[in-house]
């Protein structure tokens, strides 16, 4: 207890100030298109990249499409209007040459990276993490390739995999989430610059935790990334996507789409931690996050387990989702959600029971401070033939202070009658009771809700793997500090 | 795009003359701002957020009669009814369609202190009382609302003066019987003045040939310091009925409303209470429990809100789905920033009888206060099948078995009844309708029969 409870002194010691600790922007050159988007931006973001025509009409056909369509504003959410003309679509590092070893890859770029903490180098050899890093929309670096090579696994940026695995890529982009899905999908569908490819081969359990970290870094850009990940029959992996962002006055839009496929009796289990930066303490800037990720698992016995730990972005839009199509297939969405200042949050999930004996627990626990308002949304359906379904749904919001919000909306829709759906959700503040226990052994208040907090939210950081934890659980010290009082 | 609503908007348009003759004052005053808040509005759809399983477009959307003339109904219908409840002399009141009908029995034994009259004569005789009240806690936004404040010509009006306590439950009686599909606007206003105290009764029945009718029931309720209410809501429509209620109450200091509303049969039905807490030191009751079979639709609705300190509120809603019946249940609890040591919890539990029966639930948190403990839950499942081979190893067959445990299931809901009577009342019905038997009762042949 006591060794715990130093743990965490030294934890908010760490990051006193709590200002955002990676606020900085690098310099490097990057090639930018202008601003705005028509076809021809769409066409030149294409022939960039030299894609094949498929993929040319597929964009083409999403913009279309976009085009008849309005943002949604069924959040409970206040979003600015965005002028979808005044971003800038595509931006990408010059290449140099296309960089042979880590030597020709740009010091500047490295540094970044370095000060991040991505242990690109010798570091993550040891760590035994396989770092697909992206920056500003191009995959810059891929490690530990020949490694999962010899496992017939695919690990790459998206681009490269629509280059080297076309017949994959054609396969299944557009499965789980369709162009016409949303407004933000289109969007995305559309204009998508760059992001990670993951296929693992039938009997393959993935040896490494596969790792992602994107960064917005030029000025007014949006980062458009697109993630698609394919577990073959039997396979394994754990891929893990880390998000922070340098400070910045605009704000930045988001809008990214994460594709997940579940063939039989496989298991992906994908953890996120976001720490885009959240505008500051007026609530001006910060990054509007919308982003459409699902699973299907359509295979039998096959199981998604999504992680999140949402800290950062000014607006958050958000609903990793699972269809459950394969029989005995099983969903899970642990998330800790945390808002201060003017942070706005509306996220949850979908868990859509199609197939008999499938299965699904939800766990959300929202935190909100200051003025920030926090809400839960979530949907749990059981399709008519869907038979002894089982759903288990937990959501709790703890409210820091008298001026945030904390709102729950779940949707349970039942159609079949062998199934069993719960939903608990609980709204409180800090109890007396407990803060006063801590100050009675000598725990300040501050370091006693820090304690309090992390208690409150390690049933869902226990579900993140080793190397994210610790960063998430930094990343809740940091952004609770101030908060309280 | 103006759909159902439009016909209602041009039949009041060209009848207004007609309309205000038939109703007074404040009824006729209103019925204008509710013209201009419709203008350009249209019905809710199942596309709109809080309708998704309902379509009150599609309630109204039929070519419906209303009875806009005042034409008299025979008088014998009201005489021949005999719903009592046993054991309990409560005062009756009865609503033949939208018109009040004065009963001998009630205007006789009324204690003094206590109004109970028909809404437009009401706002003929004494304007004042009923100019500071009615459309009051109503809120001309909704559409259902304003098309009901718009067209409704008569409804009931209960007051209670300061301090008065009525021993015994009061009864309203909502009869439909009519020869042509019809619309129904009803309103009902309660005023209980500080310290009143009152028990209502009330139920729908739809007469034996009577051609199907949309009812549109708005029920205005002013709870002043320290009142008490508990109003037992019991619904034994028909299958080719529709009901549109919405229920509006306003709490002041200490006041205490138990509202339990009950759907025994019906044909589709959705109730939306909103409760404006705006007291400190209230207690809020609300209940409901719906038991549906063949294709009955049941949608309830609620929206506490809280805006001021140390309230409390209760919402307890208890469905049994069977054959191809339908139920939602949307309910949102809101705590204002103004609402700290606010305790308000919600609880939706639901039963799936058979594989064609569909339950929807969205129960809501919306809390801006931190000093607050809220919590909801919802649950849909069906009956312990270990209960139920427990009943059976002990010689229970296993359709008794079944209607044991559903009947203990609704028992949570029925105990929430405060009046004894009442409460023993309700629990033989919903035992002679989870036994599929009609609900009407045994001295009584003037109801439709359900077989």
């Amino acid at each position: 207890m006591e060794q715990e409870v130093n743990d965490n002194s030294n934890l908010i010691d760490d990051v006193t100030g709590g200002e955002y600790k990676y606020g900085f922007t690098s310099d490097i050159d990057t090639d930018v298109i202008g601003r705005g988007l028509n076809e021809d931006v769409i066409r030149l973001i294409s022939a960039k990249k030299g894609e094949p025509e498929w993929l040319l009409d597929y964009r083409l056909n999403a913009y279309r499409y976009w085009l008849t369509l309005t943002p949604p504003k069924w959040a409970h959410l206040n979003i600015p209007d965005i002028d979808f003309q005044d971003i800038i679509y595509y931006a990408a590092p010059k290449p140099k040459e296309g960089p042979k070893s880590l030597d020709e890859v740009d010091p500047e770029l490295l540094k970044t990276f370095d000060r991040l903490g991505i242990p690109l180098e010798e570091q993550k050899q040891l760590s035994g993490m396989a770092v697909d890093a992206v920056m500003d929309s191009v995959s810059v670096k891929t490690t530990h390739r020949a490694k999962l090579a010899e496992l017939g696994i695919v690990f790459c940026s998206f681009s490269e995999a629509v280059r080297e695995h076309p017949e994959l890529v054609k396969r299944y982009l557009g499965k789980v989430v369709s162009y016409k899905d949303n407004f933000y999908a289109a969007l995305n569908s559309a204009v998508f610059s760059d992001g990670s490819f993951v296929y693992i081969p039938k009997g393959v359990r993935c040896p490494m935790e596969l790792s992602t970290y994107f960064r917005i870094n030029a000025s007014g850009t949006g980062q458009f990334e697109r993630t698609l990940i394919v577990a073959d029959d039997d396979a394994y992996v754990s891929y893990l996507e880390g998000c922070t962002a340098p400070m910045r006055d605009e704000n930045q839009l988001h809008a990214a789409i994460v594709e997940i496929i579940v063939e039989n009796r496989a298991e992906v289990k994908y953890s996120t931690v976001q720490n885009w930066w959240a505008g500051d303490a007026q609530g001006r800037g910060g990054v509007y996050n919308f982003v459409t990720k699902r699973g299907l698992c359509r295979g039998v016995d096959s199981k998604l387990s999504w992680t999140q730990v949402e800290t950062g972005s000014a607006i958050t839009w958000k609903y990793p989702s699972c269809v459950l199509a394969g029989e005995g297939a099983r969903g899970e969405f642990y998330s800790v959600a945390v808002t201060r200042h003017y942070q706005q949050a509306d996220t949850g999930t979908k868990m859509i029971h199609l197939a008999p004996n499938t299965t699904s627990t939800i766990v959300s626990k929202g935190i909100s401070a200051g003025h920030s308002e926090n809400s839960y949304r979530g949907l749990v359906k059981v399709a008519p033939n869907a038979t002894g379904c089982r759903n288990y749904t937990q959501c709790d919001s703890l409210l820091l202070g008298s001026h945030c919000g904390a709102h729950t909306f779940p949707y349970v829709d039942v159609m079949n009658d062998t199934a069993i759906v719960e939903h608990e959700a609980t709204t409180s503040k800090i109890s007396e009771d407990q803060l006063f226990y801590c100050n009675q052994r000598g725990i300040p208040t501050e370091e006693a809700v820090g304690l309090i907090v992390n208690g409150y939210a390690k049933e869902v950081m226990n579900k993140l793997p080793m190397e994210f934890a610790v960063e998430a659980q930094k990343l809740l010290s940091i952004t609770l500090e101030g908060s309280v009082g | 795009m103006m759909g159902a609503l439009n016909q209602y908007l041009e039949l009041f348009d060209n009848s207004r003359h007609d309309i205000d003759n038939g109703s007074a004052g404040a009824m006729n005053r209103l019925r204008h701002d509710a013209r201009a808040a419709l203008e350009g509005r249209r019905l809710p759809d199942t596309g709109d957020e809080g309708f998704e399983k309902t379509s009150i477009e599609a309630m109204f959307a039929p070519d419906l009669g209303l009875n806009i003339n005042r034409v008299a109904l025979p008088c014998d219908i009201a005489s021949a009814f005999k719903c009592g409840v046993p054991n309990v002399s409560s005062l009756l009141a009865i609503m033949v369609n939208d018109t009040f009908v004065p009963s001998a029995t009630l205007l006789n034994n009324l204690p003094d202190g206590i109004t109970v009259m028909s809404l437009a004569r009401a706002a003929a005789e004494r304007p004042e009382e009923i100019d500071r009240h009615y459309g009051t806690a109503a809120s001309l936004d909704a559409p259902g609302t304003a098309l009901n404040t718009m067209l409704a010509q008569d409804g009931i009006y209960i007051h209670v003066d300061r301090g008065i306590k009525l021993d015994r439950p009061l009864q309203l009686v909502n009869l439909t019987s009519t020869p042509v599909p019809m619309l129904i606007p009803r309103r009902v206003l309660i005023v209980l003045e500080e310290g009143a105290s009152l028990s209502v009764l009330t139920c729908d029945h739809t007469m034996k040939d009577s051609a199907s009718a949309v009812s549109s029931q708005v029920i205005e309720i002013l709870a002043g310091p320290g009142s008490s209410l508990n109003v037992c809501d019991i619904e034994e429509s028909a299958p080719d009925q529709s009901r549109y209620s919405q229920t509006y109450v306003t709490m002041h200091d200490g006041a205490d409303v138990s509202i339990g509303g009950m759907t025994l049969h019906c044909g589709t039905t959705r109730n939306e209470y909103s409760v404006d807490i705006r007291g400190q030191h209230c207690q809020c009751h609300l209940g409901g429990m719906a038991i549906g079979s063949g294709k009955q639709h049941i949608d309830n609705s609620s929206d506490v809100i809280h805006s001021a300190p140390h309230s409390d509120s209760r919402q307890l809603f208890k469905y049994v789905l069977d054959d191809e019946a339908h139920g939602a249940f949307e309910g949102s609890i809101v705590v204002t920033p103004d609402a700290p040591y606010t305790q308000a919890y919600q609880s939706d539990r639901n039963i799936l009888a058979s594989a064609n029966a569909r339950m929807h639930t969205k129960p809501q948190l919306l809390i801006y206060n931190d000093e607050v403990k809220c919590s909801h839950g919802a649950t849909t499942g069906q009956l312990d099948e270990q209960a139920l081979f427990y009943m059976q190893t002990r010689g229970i067959p296993r359709q008794q078995a079944r209607m044991m445990l559903m009947q203990a299931f609704m028992a949570e809901v029925i105990d929430t009844v405060r009046v004894d009577a009442v409460r023993d009342r309700l629990r033989y019905l919903v035992e002679r309708r989870l036994a599929g038997f009609d609900a009407s009762c045994n001295d009584c042949s003037t109801c439709h029969t359900q077989q």
